[in-house]
């Protein structure tokens, strides 16, 4: 192994040419019951040094990648590579993968040191250099002096951190981890993301993180592979995933979304037309829809809406008039709830700062984007 | 601390706060009395009474202070070092001549004569003549039997006068009194029952050990396999409780004995020789395995429920940072069952060390339990005492066991299923 825990902080050595991929999934299929595939056709290629994350609702699949890349379930079809090696036949314990449980799977009759020590003792490390890691160990987590404690006699948080500590301690290149904040509550979640990023960025391991929850997978990853149904909606970076949704699911699953139903009705390239089912024209980009007669769903941020004064003259694509029907405070923002085009659940978003107009139930609004903000995804 | 320790709580109204929930609770502990109440009572007829009358049977000791009763008070005062003067003599002549008129000496003899042989016919013989002696009863009595004028006649009397003895322990640990009054070890061809405490520990043992060895994986499939195949599995397991103890046990004579379907299976593969058939029933090979079969279940269970508790995640984390499947299985998996096989062990431990029929049915001479001598002498030789005294020492056993399991592991820890 190249890495140590005492080395330099680094960054993504993504671009090292005489290794194009760290860890590779190559058209992985997987059944449990030999009637429907969990997880069908799904390829990854992972650079080493990489975040990346499988997001997606429970049962899309995205664990069973997970356990399959550490060996604890066989791949029905295709092929998992690492380091270019296959490792299809490899048994968990000799491939060297370090994995975060989602309920930490502390041994609860070790203490925290025995628990980071196993994985150096089952390697017949000497005992004062298996002393020496534990203790850098969890300095790196911040736990020092824990060592004698009992799992149990440790919070959440401290857990989190024992086990994070545990799969690094034999300084893995890979470290996966299955919902490993899922137990946390909200606060104590966003601390240990910003851990585990920070971790990630000094030891420049490579991660494979799997959630279900958008906004951790937005602020932790590289890339965001987002499944459903078995399936890669769309594999992307963060800002990619939300401004430039592939499809309708992705749109959905990433963030808020305002969608609208339609037909195309102009199709040029560059922008569209879309008749909604209300009537309204709205202009739009084409995304995923081919053909002039094609129904769509249109996608919108609530943020990239603006509220336009009549006598303002901005030069929007889409203009219409909405009618507030709920606004609720949240500190920060407003979120208002508008009905525009027929869809009453359309939602917006304005800061709570001056030169904002504060708007009431019943009140009547302008509304307008411009087209590059209105997605035409699949129906 | 704050003002709440030094000034003793109240509600609104002034009234303690304590007396307050007392009171607010007295009505639900009632209600909760009141469910348990028909178990209580039911329990406390049959199973707090029964041992407290076995423990008391152990040491009560009637006989001969309720027929003799004025021998009794006149030897209380003497001090065993040379024979009784003749107050003593007088007064076992009065209790012997009001005996023999309510003919109620024979329990009294046959208790002396546990103690000291002879005894039996000491006593009735002399009530026969006592009638007409006249005193001084010392020299008339030494003439009727001699025993009377022999000091641990007389001792025995003291001894056993008290309504409390030692002597069924005594004889429950193969011990008893020397004529002087030691304890001292029955002759060897005499000793029984210290080996069979022996004997019933260590097949007990032997039993515990092969209930774990064939339960701790069957319960390690259980707790792991998916609950399709685990509730068919669970209810193979427990198959036998629905099945008569009798029918079980006669089954093994059926399958073990020399003429039984193993043997003749072995025979007829030619494994063994007709003339040479194995001896697998009447011993204790037969009493081992019906027993182990019997208390599987026993282990299985508490086993079961521990190992159900473990989450898979425990093994797969200690692959995942490189154990291999035995080391894992060794360093993280095992130590957890530990609760699991301490419960089934001690379960299966203490009912076995207190098993009846299956020994009775299949042990033969060799593979006897202690339980076996206890009914023996509940309902063939009679002394109840001792049967009292050999259960009483199986019952302290048992609370030992308990107390060190509890000391260990926890009694907490126990659950079935």
């Amino acid at each position: 192994m190249t890495q140590t825990l005492e080395a330099e902080p680094r960054v993504s050595r993504a671009d090292s040419p005489d290794e194009p991929c760290f860890a590779r999934f190559i058209d992985v299929q997987k059944s449990y019951d030999g009637v429907e595939l969990v997880v069908k056709g799904f390829n990854l290629d992972i650079r080493r040094g990489e975040f990346v994350t499988l997001l997606g609702p429970s049962g899309s699949g995205k664990t069973t990648c997970l356990m399959m890349m550490a060996g604890f379930e066989t791949p029905t079809h295709g092929q998992i590579l690492l380091k270019n090696e296959p490792i299809n036949d490899l048994p968990p314990h000799k491939r060297g993968i370090g994995m975060v449980f989602q309920n930490y799977a502390l041994f609860p009759h070790m203490t925290v040191a025995e628990n980071l020590a196993f994985p150096l003792e089952v390697r017949h490390l000497s005992k004062a250099e298996i002393e020496r890691k534990v203790e850098r160990a969890l300095a790196m987590v911040r736990l020092d002096g824990f060592g004698d404690r009992r799992p149990a006699q440790l919070s959440g948080g401290q857990q989190q951190r024992v086990a994070l500590a545990r799969a690094l301690v034999f300084e893995p290149e890979l470290v996966l981890m299955d919902e490993p904040l899922g137990a946390l509550d909200k606060n104590l979640r966003e601390e240990m993301q910003y851990e585990i990023k920070r971790i990630h960025a000094d030891l420049g391991v490579t991660m494979i993180y799997v959630t279900h929850d958008q906004t951790e997978a937005l602020t932790m990853s590289d890339r965001i592979a987002v499944f459903n149904d078995g399936v890669v909606q769309q594999l992307a970076s963060p800002d990619t995933l939300y401004e430039q949704p592939d499809n309708a699911f992705v749109a959905y699953f990433i963030g808020e979304n305002n969608r609208l139903q339609g037909e195309v009705v102009e199709l040029d390239g560059e922008r569209c037309a879309v008749r909604l089912d209300s009537g309204e024209h709205v202009i739009a980009k084409p995304v995923a829809v081919d053909a002039v007669g094609a129904r769509t769903t249109l996608s919108l941020r609530p943020e990239r809406v603006a509220l336009v004064s009549a006598e303002s003259a901005q030069p929007l694509d889409n203009r219409f008039t909405a009618k507030v029907l709920e606004v609720i405070y949240l500190g920060d923002h407003l979120r208002t709830r508008l009905s525009v085009c027929g869809n009453d659940e359309f939602i917006i978003k304005t800061p709570n700062a001056d030169g904002f107009a504060t708007l009431r139930p019943g009140d009547t609004v302008d509304v307008g984007w411009t087209f590059r903000d209105c997605r035409a995804l699949d129906a | 601390m704050s003002d709440s320790s030094s000034y003793p709580l109240t509600t609104a109204d002034g009234v303690p706060l304590k007396t307050s929930l007392r009171r607010a609770v007295r009505r639900s502990r009632l209600k909760a009395l009141l469910l348990v109440s028909p178990l209580l009572a039911f329990l406390l007829i049959a199973f707090v009474m029964p041992i407290a009358e076995m423990l008391w049977r152990s040491v009560d000791n009637p006989e001969v202070a309720t027929a003799l009763p004025r021998t009794a008070e006149a030897l209380a005062d003497w001090n065993g070092e040379a024979l009784p003067d003749e107050a003593v003599y007088a007064a076992l002549a009065a209790d012997l001549e009001a005996g023999d008129k309510a003919r109620s000496l024979g329990k009294m003899a046959s208790r002396l004569n546990y103690e000291k042989s002879g005894m039996r016919s000491a006593v009735m013989g002399t009530a026969r003549r006592i009638e007409g002696v006249e005193p001084p009863y010392k020299p008339a009595l030494i003439a009727i039997n001699a025993d009377w004028g022999e000091l641990a006649t007389w001792r025995v009397i003291q001894r056993e006068s008290s309504p409390y003895t030692l002597s069924y322990y005594l004889a429950a640990i193969d011990r008893q009194y020397s004529p002087d009054g030691d304890i001292v070890a029955v002759p060897e061809y005499m000793q029984v029952y210290v080996g069979l405490f022996w004997r019933t520990f260590w097949m007990s043992a032997v039993i515990t050990l092969l209930t774990l060895l064939l339960g701790y994986p069957v319960a390690f499939l259980l707790a792991n396999l998916p609950l399709r195949h685990s509730n068919l599995l669970m209810i193979l397991v427990l198959l036998p409780f629905w099945t008569s103890l009798l029918v079980r046990t006669t089954t093994w004579i059926a399958i073990l004995q020399s003429q039984g379907v193993l043997n003749d299976i072995m025979v007829a593969v030619g494994l063994i020789a007709d003339d040479a058939r194995w001896q697998m029933i009447h011993n204790k090979t037969g009493t081992i395995i019906a027993m182990t079969h019997i208390l599987l279940p026993f282990m299985i269970l508490p086993l079961y429920s521990v190992m159900k508790t473990i989450p898979p995640s425990y093994m797969r984390a200690a692959r995942s940072l490189g154990g291999k499947p035995l080391l894992s299985f060794r360093r993280v998996y095992f130590p957890l069952t530990i609760p699991g096989i301490a419960a089934g062990g001690i379960l299966v431990f203490i009912l076995s060390i207190g098993y009846y029929i299956t020994p009775a049915l299949v042990g033969g001479q060799s593979g006897r339990f202690i339980t076996n001598y206890i009914a023996y002498h509940m309902q063939t030789s009679l002394n109840w005492g001792l049967a009292a005294a050999i259960a009483s020492i199986l019952l302290l056993v048992v609370i030992v066991l308990y107390m060190l399991f509890n000391r260990l592991i926890g009694v907490d820890k126990v659950k079935l299923g």
